[in-house]
């Protein structure tokens, strides 16, 4: 975007990985599953869940890769850029790359049809693909509802309540159609739709959760189908295994379905799996089923209906917590699963954990009014978490708990230790903890015109050595509502805003020290400098941003700017705010010290930004440009409206990454067997060698003449070959080390291969 | 249209009886039905499913399978008897015992020249089809245990017996047994029960189907006698198979009350070799099926639920119309109520007896016919032996009935009751009419299935299973006229008592009115033929069963079915195709002037549950005898138990 700056707004990870069917595919020794990830396709392997290759390449989102069929390790690719690239999995190269759409088809966004697009055989790697077809005219954007049947002989395709099969060879379309409702109100409307792999049979779902199995449908009339009915709400996906022994089927109640096409009143299912299933796939072997899910999961599942692997990207549903950042793992945490937090690794692109706040069954229907995490905090050492959840925001019985965790050290993980039911009458709006050391204090604010500050002690009652928390002191303004609250680095004052008028309160006594306003406006957020600057407080209105000095209780100065988001980093007296013009938003940095912004960048992103964190860089960077300095101890993350996860790159740091990447290609294509153990020796000694030894050592190991015998012996052809005896001698001769080398050479073992010329001609290995 | 006093009636407590089996004539597209209580009734399948004919049962018949032997019907039942039907005069023709115990089953050969039975004590007879009798042939070689099901193959060499645990297959002309196939008994507790084969088919390329107790159908290689392919279609029974005649389509029936079709696929479009694949599943029973049919168009299945379901399927039919629509035939399409319009008097027929407010019974044969006359003071009933008439006075509630004595001989059975309008004369018909007070009598070849008297008692119109109308002048004691042959039987008929115009309602639902006098078809009637009937009134699935007239309108005729009245004013326009046909409450809705312009001649009345009868009485009140199918449902025994969503 600016790239001439040497900064640029990047994409960072947690790209939706189930937007598009996967794949799995195995070479010999692992297998791998693929998915479309954002314009990126993504390599994981099924074993470890790891991301072994990305395939980088397009430029716009990917939307659908498929296995080339002659060619069980390479992938075509598709996306939304319009081209088609052909890809090496194994080692993460673009082989060949197809430009697809031609600039004179016009192709409307509500009005989809189905091309076949000739594919041309030309050694280019660069190759414009001109021949197209259309097959089917107004067919469903989704890729579930258009299936291929057995051997590519016809293609299915559902929209609405109407099913098309088109068969290639006799050019013939066949439509059937449902009624619009029967009797009962059942809705009818095609939603998925599957191919039998050996039998011309066609699976349909339904938005009513049945599956319609359809056969005889080169018949005008005489076609017919069977009904299945296991699913409550829409058929989401629907899937043949590879022998076409089972259908599987998924939609809304996340439960892995497995008909027996045999025997249709039998069915097996895999339940609780997450999210609503948005697509099943088989591996070509039969052996592995994978189920994504609308939650950004992929489950790989062992086709006897166990769970093998969970491939989980950054969850990216309702969002109601603030960003944060875990300090012990420095994962960035926000809502995950509903009525749990995601701890989401952001250096590995990769969900570390989901902690379950909720501990409740979570029922995958919608309407239902089901306990949700609505606001999180971390005290400053990450060993306190403070979560709480609600429910019944819509209707007026609100239940809502507030619930404290502490870090177990031997467990590795967050424990429960006090739940308190209804702290407030109302709901809780803002809640952080006092980064003092000494005491551990949070304070919450809520709707019902309160301010409570919980502290945890000793419970006198029972005399236990468990600590828990309990509230410490209540205090409100005028019946104003408190809206937030916030700490000065120190922990010794607390800023708490009522509507128009900001309090400062000493946490030691809970005095009211001074009331700051400056109205119009009700405040929007607060925030204390850090360091050096801790003696400013900001705070935001609808039109400006004030920055107050706590000594001299004043105004040091304002701006008049619509700051939708504030932040202060906490490794530096930076500040960045967020603000929302003419549909852009512009990033602003700045010290409260002093009223030049250190950066700016206009339109950072489309849309308002909706929560944004600074996490801490394991290690700082060194970056000499003063604009970019702001970037050194930490790494500033923001969602935009579209919940996108976005962060600044400098770029340096994009040269480390692409170096790095490089040093990962390690050769690990060789089987372990008996002969690489055997070639594997060799091979080591040889680096041996050319570790120690001199330049010579690469003459030495191929000397020109023994590749001449080689190639005589391997590319003459049998039947003209001389007796192997005869050759023998000249081959062995090729392959002895000729004793012109140095002479450190004598030092280390002496090197040969042990061969032996068998009587009967042959050449045997003997071993070492 | 008017308004009326309705008095509704709810005590008729009419009560149907489970349908044991069905069986199909294809030739002339005949259904027989046989109910639990031994009665047998026919239904025309061209003919809308209309119900041509009632023989009544008796007390003791369990009838449990019935055959076809040409034009001919048989039955069994497990008192041990074959029973074959008069289908002229609706009686039973002759009974003789198997000597076997109870039979489970009765099947004919394609041929049509033995009829096979499977009797209790393990045999299966083979019975010669003489002219006019049957007579018995051999025994098949006798297995332990009893024959429930049986089917021939259609080149009748061979026969296939269902039994507990095992099927056997017989060799007719040895009478050995050729192959013997286990059935696996069904799983967890069902394990220590015996698996009954409730069904068997044998098709023609050696492929045995059959039917069991633990809820599979199983194909079987009749050749080898290995089992090709099993499906487990029930946790329950599965009681009844059916296959088309094409051998393309098996209708299965289960306890669930559910019908599977499996249909003979290609699993590979094009290619030779097809499979048998479970495909539609009709839920609409709620019972047993009992019995289940594959009619070319239709599936028409029965059970303990009573009700008969024809069932069409779509794909066999190439135009929507009267036969794309589901029927569900609950009440019998005739009268079982009759009315006593000058006296107010209402009489129900049940099998077992009469109800006049329920102070008469009858021994154990069932009751084919009734009626009250028109001033109250006769009653007259048939059973298929015998024929009755009281007398009966009715002063200041003391009810009393004097049986009449010294009828003539000639008055044995009837099909058909029917009092003149003065009540002086009664019309007795069975294949002969019979005018009795002054006694007279005429013939015909069919049994006579209606009769309708003239209100100044000069002309009587009759109608038979065949189609026809007679018309009879009574004072000349002779045939008046023949009224043309329709397609399709009379479900109701009437004569106006003031224009003597004979109306007519058909099984296909369409009117007719005949002027008795001029001897031609009125005006209206060839209005109605030339502009032809709403869609929506053609589409009715129910016949219409009785007609009267508004004696202070003569030009309103007061028409029902089950679901519904109607009044039809032949003074106004017949509705287009294109008008709205339940037009009263939009009529209702408009002003008084626009009012005319829509309205047209047909009044339709649907706020009564289901109808067994409504009459205009002299007073202008509406009798209206409801039967709600609720309280049938109810009576009827608890189905199985199944798991329901979300209960």
């Amino acid at each position: 975007m600016v790239e001439e700056s040497g900064i640029r707004v990047v994409r960072c990870g947690g790209n939706k990985i189930s937007f598009r069917a996967p794949i799995i595919s195995k070479d010999s020794r692992y297998e791998f599953l693929l998915c479309a990830s954002g314009d990126l396709v993504k390599v994981f392997s099924t074993s470890t869940e790891e991301c072994v290759h990305v395939l980088e390449g397009h430029t716009g989102q990917v939307t659908g890769v498929i296995l080339n069929p002659t060619n069980h390790l390479q992938v075509y690719s598709c996306s939304a850029d319009g081209t088609i690239r052909l890809w090496d999995f194994i080692d993460g190269i673009l082989i060949k790359f197809f430009l697809a759409v031609s600039k004179s088809v016009f192709v409307s966004p509500e009005n989809f049809q189905l091309v076949a697009l000739h594919l041309p055989k030309v050694p280019e790697q660069e190759v414009e693909a001109r021949e197209m077809s259309a097959v089917l005219c107004n067919i469903s954007s989704n890729p579930g509802s258009t299936a291929m049947g057995r051997g590519g002989e016809y293609v299915a395709s559902v929209m609405g309540r109407q099913l098309t099969v088109y068969f290639f060879k006799k050019l013939k379309t066949y439509r059937f159609s449902l009624k619009a409702t029967d009797k009962k109100g059942a809705k009818n409307a095609f939603t998925c739709v599957a191919c039998h792999p050996k039998d011309d049979c066609i699976a349909t779902g339904h938005e009513d959760g049945k599956i319609r199995l359809w056969r005889n449908f080169n018949q005008k009339k005489e076609y017919t189908y069977s009904t299945q009915h296991w699913h409550h709400d829409a058929v989401g996906t629907l899937c043949f295994t590879t022998e076409g022994m089972h259908l599987l089927s998924g939609g809304v109640e996340s439960v892995l379905v497995q008909w027996h096409c045999e025997e249709v009143n039998k069915k097996d299912f895999l339940p609780r799996l997450g999210g609503a299933i948005s697509h099943i796939c088989v591996s070509p072997d039969g052996q592995m089923y994978s189920t994504s899910h609308l939650d950004n999961k992929i489950n790989i599942i062992h086709c006897s209906l166990k769970l093998s692997a969970v491939i989980q990207g950054l969850v990216k549903g309702n969002i109601w917590t603030d960003l944060m950042i875990d300090p012990r793992t420095r994962a960035l945490v926000m809502n995950g699963r509903p009525g749990h937090l995601q701890f989401y690794s952001l250096q590995q692109d990769k969900q570390l954990y989901s902690l379950d706040i909720v501990q409740q069954e979570y029922i995958n229907q919608e309407g239902l009014d089901q306990f949700e995490v609505m606001r999180a905090a971390f005290s400053v050492g990450g060993t306190w978490l403070a979560t709480v959840e609600e429910r019944g925001r819509c209707t007026s019985d609100l239940e809502s708990s507030l619930k404290l965790w502490v870090y177990n050290e031997k467990a590795q993980s967050f424990e429960l230790n006090t739940t308190i039911t209804a702290a407030h009458q109302d709901r809780i709006m803002h809640m952080c903890f006092s980064p003092s050391t000494e005491t551990t204090m949070l304070v919450t604010t809520a709707w019902d015109n309160q301010f409570k500050v919980w502290l945890l002690g000793l419970d006198s009652d029972t005399q236990k050595e468990h600590a828990s928390w309990s509230c410490d002191y209540v205090g409100s303004y005028h019946g104003l509502q408190p809206t937030n609250c916030c700490f000065s680095s120190d922990g010794s004052l607390l800023a708490v805003s009522f509507k128009e008028v900001v309090t400062i309160w000493s946490s030691d006594t809970w005095e009211l020290l001074t009331t700051l306003c400056q109205p119009p406006g009700p405040i929007r957020e607060l925030c204390f400098g850090r360091l050096s600057c801790s003696k400013y407080l900001l705070g935001t209105t609808a039109k400006n941003l004030f920055c107050w000095n706590l000594l001299t209780c004043s105004l040091e100065w304002s701006t008049p700017m619509d700051v939708c988001l504030l932040r202060s980093d906490p490794l530096s007296e930076n500040v960045v705010a967020f603000s929302l013009h003419s549909g852009n938003t512009d990033l602003f940095v700045f010290r409260p010290s002093e009223p030049r912004p250190l950066f700016t960048q206009k339109a950072v992103c489309g849309g308002k930004v909706q929560r944004c964190v600074f996490s801490p860089r394991e290690e700082p960077l060194d970056s000499c440009d003063e604009r970019f300095q702001w970037l050194n101890r930490s790494r500033l993350y923001f969602l935009t409206e579209l919940m996108e996860l976005l962060t600044f790159s400098t770029k340096a740091e994009d040269e480390r990454i692409l170096n790095s990447r490089k040093q990962l290609l390690v050769d690990d294509s060789v089987a372990v067997t008996p002969f690489y153990l055997l070639l594997g020796k060799h091979r080591q000694q040889q680096e041996e060698k050319q570790n120690s030894g001199v330049s010579q050592a690469a003459d030495r190991v191929q000397p020109p003449q023994a590749s001449v015998a080689i190639k005589e012996l391997l590319h003459t052809p049998a039947h003209v070959l001389p007796a192997a005896s005869f050759l023998c001698s000249m081959f062995v001769n090729s392959l002895l080390i000729s004793n012109t080398g140095s002479r450190n050479l004598q030092e280390e073992k002496p090197f040969s291969f042990p061969l032996c010329s068998g009587t009967n001609g042959q050449i045997c290995w003997l071993g070492m | 249209m008017g308004e009326f006093n309705v008095h509704r009636v709810r005590f008729f407590d009419y009560m149907p009886s489970a349908i044991r089996a069905l069986a199909f004539q294809p030739q002339r597209e005949r259904i027989a039905v046989a109910r639990t209580d031994g009665t047998v009734e026919i239904f025309n399948r061209a003919d809308c499913f209309f119900q041509e004919k009632v023989i009544p049962g008796r007390q003791q018949a369990a009838t449990e399978a019935l055959a076809w032997v040409g034009d001919r019907l048989f039955s069994a039942g497990l008192n041990g008897e074959i029973i074959e039907y008069d289908l002229d005069n609706n009686k039973t023709k002759y009974t003789i015992d198997a000597y076997g115990g109870p039979i489970w089953s009765i099947t004919s050969n394609k041929q049509g020249t033995h009829l096979a039975v499977g009797c209790e004590d393990g045999t299966v007879k083979l019975f010669e089809v003489h002219e006019d009798r049957i007579q018995f042939e051999r025994n098949l070689a006798k297995q332990k245990g009893r024959i429930i099901s049986l089917s021939w193959h259609p080149s009748g060499s061979k026969i296939v017996a269902g039994m507990m645990d095992v099927i056997h297959i017989f060799d007719t002309e040895t009478g050995q047994s050729v192959q013997r196939l286990l059935v696996d008994r069904g799983v967890g507790t069902s394990r220590s029960q015996e698996c009954v084969v409730w069904s068997v088919v044998y098709l023609s390329d050696g492929t045995i189907i059959s039917g069991d107790s633990a809820g599979k159908v199983k194909m079987w290689d009749s050749r080898t006698g290995t089992l090709i392919k099993s499906h487990q279609v029930t946790k329950w029974d599965v009681l009844t198979l059916s296959v088309s005649q094409d051998e393309t389509s098996l209708a299965v029936g289960t306890s669930e009350g559910h019908v599977v079709q499996f249909q003979f696929l290609s699993m590979v479009l094009g290619q030779e070799d097809k499979e048998w694949v479970r495909t539609r599943t009709f839920k609409n029973h709620t019972h047993d099926v009992r019995a289940v049919l594959e009619v070319n168009t239709a599936i028409v299945s029965g059970g303990m639920d009573t009700q008969f379901v024809v069932r069409p399927l779509l794909d066999k039919i190439d135009e929507r119309g009267q036969a794309s629509a589901l029927r569900n035939i609950q009440f019998p399409h005739r009268r079982l109520v009759s009315c006593a319009r000058k006296a107010g008097l209402l009489l129900f027929q049940y099998p077992g007896h009469l109800e006049l407010w329920r102070y008469y019974s009858n021994g154990e044969e069932h009751i084919c016919c009734s009626a009250v006359s028109p001033c109250g003071g006769w009653i007259a009933y048939s059973t298929v032996a015998s024929f009755r008439l009281y007398r009966l006075h009715c002063e200041n509630n003391n009810v009393s009935i004097i049986k009449v004595s010294k009828l003539p001989k000639v008055l044995s059975s009837a099909n058909q009751i029917c009092f003149s309008s003065d009540s002086s004369h009664l019309f007795v018909a069975s294949t002969l009419l019979i005018f009795y007070l002054p006694s007279s009598s005429q013939g015909s070849g069919q049994a006579i299935n209606l009769l309708a008297a003239s209100e100044d008692g000069k002309w009587l119109a009759s109608a038979n299973s065949d189609h026809e109308v007679q018309i009879y002048n009574l004072n000349k004691m002779k045939p008046h006229c023949t009224v043309p042959v329709h397609s399709s039987g009379v479900s109701a008929m009437a004569i106006h008592p003031t224009t003597n115009n004979l109306f007519m309602v058909h099984a296909d639902q369409q009117l007719t009115e005949y002027s008795v006098e001029k001897k031609q078809y009125t005006d209206w009637s060839r209005q109605v033929q030339r502009h032809g009937l709403h869609s929506l009134w053609l589409e009715r699935d129910t016949p219409v069963t009785n007609v009267t007239f508004n004696p202070k309108n003569p030009a309103h005729i007061v028409l029902h079915d089950m679901y519904m009245f109607c009044i039809i004013d032949q003074t106004l326009p017949l509705p287009d195709q294109r008008s709205q046909f339940y037009n009263q409450l939009t009529l209702r809705s408009m002003p008084e002037k626009e009012r005319k312009k829509h309205s047209h001649a047909f009044k339709m009345c649907k706020i009564f549950k289901e109808l067994l009868f409504v009459e205009l009485m002299e007073d202008q009140s509406l009798v209206v005898v409801e039967r709600p199918l609720m309280d049938i449902t109810a009576q009827l025994p608890a189905p199985v138990r199944q798991k329901k969503f979300a209960t």
